[in-house]
């Protein structure tokens, strides 16, 4: 696991806007969405996965902690779609109910990433010069430390858990925001229709929140799909290596872990939750990549 | 020339150094109290020993100074190769990281070996074969290979070859088959992000004006796509030669883990887990310190294989598109 986001630089939309507006332009996209097959399925699984994390009932009849100590150890199933494991706990409830804990880390490791990313990105694009130049110098220090040591670093000074975790991955995949929104403001910023904003008599707070950033966010937009698939990752390599929420609570990369050691007798402890998290981050990054080509 | 040279490496200086610092704030500087973290990790209680003894022990760990003079102490200490002790093994770190480094730079340059070559043959195949959907299958599996969590090929690879073919051992560092496993597991990621970006490079370089002229002289598809695209398309790769090696050391820490190999990965987990921050800041400023060398190195070569870049027009970075 790599927070190689870090290096990620987004193509830019086509700045031509054909006649109709916006509106008719996201008709046509989603008119272009619906016939790409591979793409709904993958929406779908996105979907499922954070429907069965708020209702994990719907999908399971099993609970996550239920142990049933006659029933152990049985390979997957009708019953048991994964599975059990050594106490008779049913894998693929407890992959359900792991769900929540992981979609919160990515939230939080988002919310960190588009908020300072943003920012940093949106004023040195902005004001350039001197602010530009010292924190992109910031950033290249932060890109100069591998992803996941900066990550072990921070997780080693606040302690273990689901948050210090999310706080971890968040700021490993700061730096790839703030480039990309830079580079998009940048762009955007000497486009005629700025110009003309400015001589029309618009401040530049107004340029800034009306013109500016309504007109660069298509790429942002489609790194944070990305990222979401790099931070699930990256979420998951820290719980498996023992630094995420304390047992008996148990994120992916946890469950794969505990399933090592019984991996000669019950290979699908570790094997299915991983396919899981395999698909899921496969379907990510399938929808970045189809929503940038249709940017392009 | 020599401005360019002296400029860019004190940059790279420069960079090295604030990596070090940050890694020190977050370190020393958060929320955490040092003192607890130090004695958690030398296994000691604080409520067990009396304030004399508290404060011997904070004097003897440098926590009784502020915190410009202990940064002061740690860097000087840097600077002569001296990372300070190791507070969950009490020797000194530089000891305990040069007793393992070999092993991780074996995996590390050996996955760096194999990635470059599995991932420009990768490139060179899916963009060389007509048949349209062997092509796309070939242009999505860097995809694929990006989106599985390290750990989970390490455990399937280890699933397959150990248990159920007995090929491979498990686990351990003896002999060369040892090696194959973990090699293969950073591999996966390493190639899939290098194909990724030379896949792209290719079809670009394939829409060049020369491509089409080299074809209408009549020349043979292999010899188009191997003398005239390849070269100019692998450019890009040398680039994100970086990357590349930056991915395959910080693999080391989840697949010697895995693969129980004592190297300096396992000592970084281990050091997470006893909170044992001066490892933790010596391994950090040892794989940022390879990360920025091989940058410089790059840079610095880079107008040599790309005539067409001059020292002071800088190069352009390749658009990475990764997971």
């Amino acid at each position: 696991m790599t927070l190689i986001a870090d290096l990620v630089e987004v193509d830019a939309p086509d700045p031509i806007e054909e006649a109709g507006g916006r509106q008719a332009n996201l008709r046509t996209a989603l008119g272009q969405l619906a016939r790409k097959p591979f793409f709904l399925i993958a929406v779908c699984y996105v979907l499922f996965v954070v429907v069965s994390a708020f209702a994990p009932r719907l999908f399971t009849s099993w609970g996550p902690y239920d142990t049933y100590p006659e029933s152990a150890v049985v390979a997957p199933s009708l019953d048991h779609l994964f599975g059990t494991d050594m106490y008779g706990r049913d894998v693929w409830t407890r992959v359900l109910y792991g769900s929540p804990l992981t979609i919160k880390a990515t939230l939080i490791a988002l919310s960190i990433a588009v908020v300072a990313g943003l920012g940093v990105g949106v004023v040195s694009g902005f004001f350039g010069g001197r602010t530009d130049a010292f924190l992109m110098r910031i950033i290249d220090v932060l890109l100069a430390i591998p992803g996941l040591l900066l990550a072990l670093s921070i997780v080693t000074a606040l302690g273990y858990g689901t948050i210090p975790v999310a706080v971890a991955v968040g700021v490993g995949i700061v730096p790839g925001f703030a480039r990309t929104t830079r580079a998009e403001v940048l762009r955007v910023k000497t486009l005629p229709y700025v110009e003309a904003a400015r001589a029309g008599g618009a401040s530049w707070g107004r340029v800034l929140l009306r013109h500016i950033l309504p007109n660069s966010w298509g790429p942002v937009a489609v790194l944070t799909v990305l990222d979401a698939g790099v931070a699930i990752l990256a979420i998951a390599s820290l719980s498996f290596l023992g630094f995420g929420a304390a047992p008996p609570a148990a994120e992916w990369g946890t469950l794969i872990a505990d399933g090592r050691n019984y991996l000669v007798t019950a290979w699908w402890l570790s094997l299915l939750p991983g396919v899981f998290v395999a698909v899921l981050v496969l379907s990510l990054n399938h929808i970045s990549k189809t929503l940038q080509e249709l940017n392009r | 020339m020599t401005r360019y040279l002296v400029g860019r490496i004190s940059q790279a200086v420069v960079v090295l150094w604030a990596a070090y610092t940050l890694t020190f704030a977050i370190l020393y500087l958060l929320p955490s109290d040092p003192m607890q973290l130090q004695l958690a990790a030398a296994g000691l209680q604080e409520d067990t020993l009396s304030a004399d003894q508290l404060a011997a022990l904070k004097h003897q760990f440098g926590l009784d100074q502020p915190v410009w003079a202990q940064y002061w102490h740690h860097l000087s200490g840097v600077v002569r190769g001296d990372f300070g002790t190791s507070l969950s093994q009490q020797v000194p770190v530089t000891d305990l990281i040069g007793q393992r480094i070999g092993q991780t730079l074996l995996l590390s340059v050996t996955a760096a070996g194999v990635s470059l070559v599995a991932g420009s043959t990768l490139a060179y195949v899916a963009t060389f074969v007509r048949w349209n959907l062997l092509r796309v299958f070939l242009t999505r599996l860097p995809a694929l290979g990006a989106s599985f969590p390290q750990f989970f090929v390490a455990l399937f690879l280890i699933q397959f070859f150990s248990f159920q073919l007995g090929w491979f051992p498990a686990t351990g560092t003896e002999g060369a088959t040892s090696l194959i496993m973990p090699v293969v597991t950073i591999s996966v990621l390493a190639s899939s992000v290098l194909a990724q970006v030379l896949i792209k490079s290719f079809e670009q370089t394939l829409a060049q004006a020369y491509i089409t002229t080299a074809r209408a002289k009549g020349l043979s598809r292999s010899a188009v796509h191997l003398r005239h695209a390849f070269r100019n398309a692998a450019l890009p790769a040398v680039t994100i030669l970086g990357v590349i090696v930056g991915l395959t050391v910080t693999s080391a820490i989840v697949v010697e883990t895995v693969f129980t190999r004592e190297g300096v990965g396992k000592l970084a987990q281990e050091a997470v887990l006893s909170q044992d921050v001066p490892v933790m800041l010596a391994v950090v400023t040892i794989a940022a310190s390879i990360f920025v060398f091989v940058n410089l190195v790059v840079d610095l070569l880079y107008p040599l294989l790309d005539p067409r870049i001059s020292h002071t027009r800088g190069r352009e970075y390749p658009k990475v598109v990764t997971p």
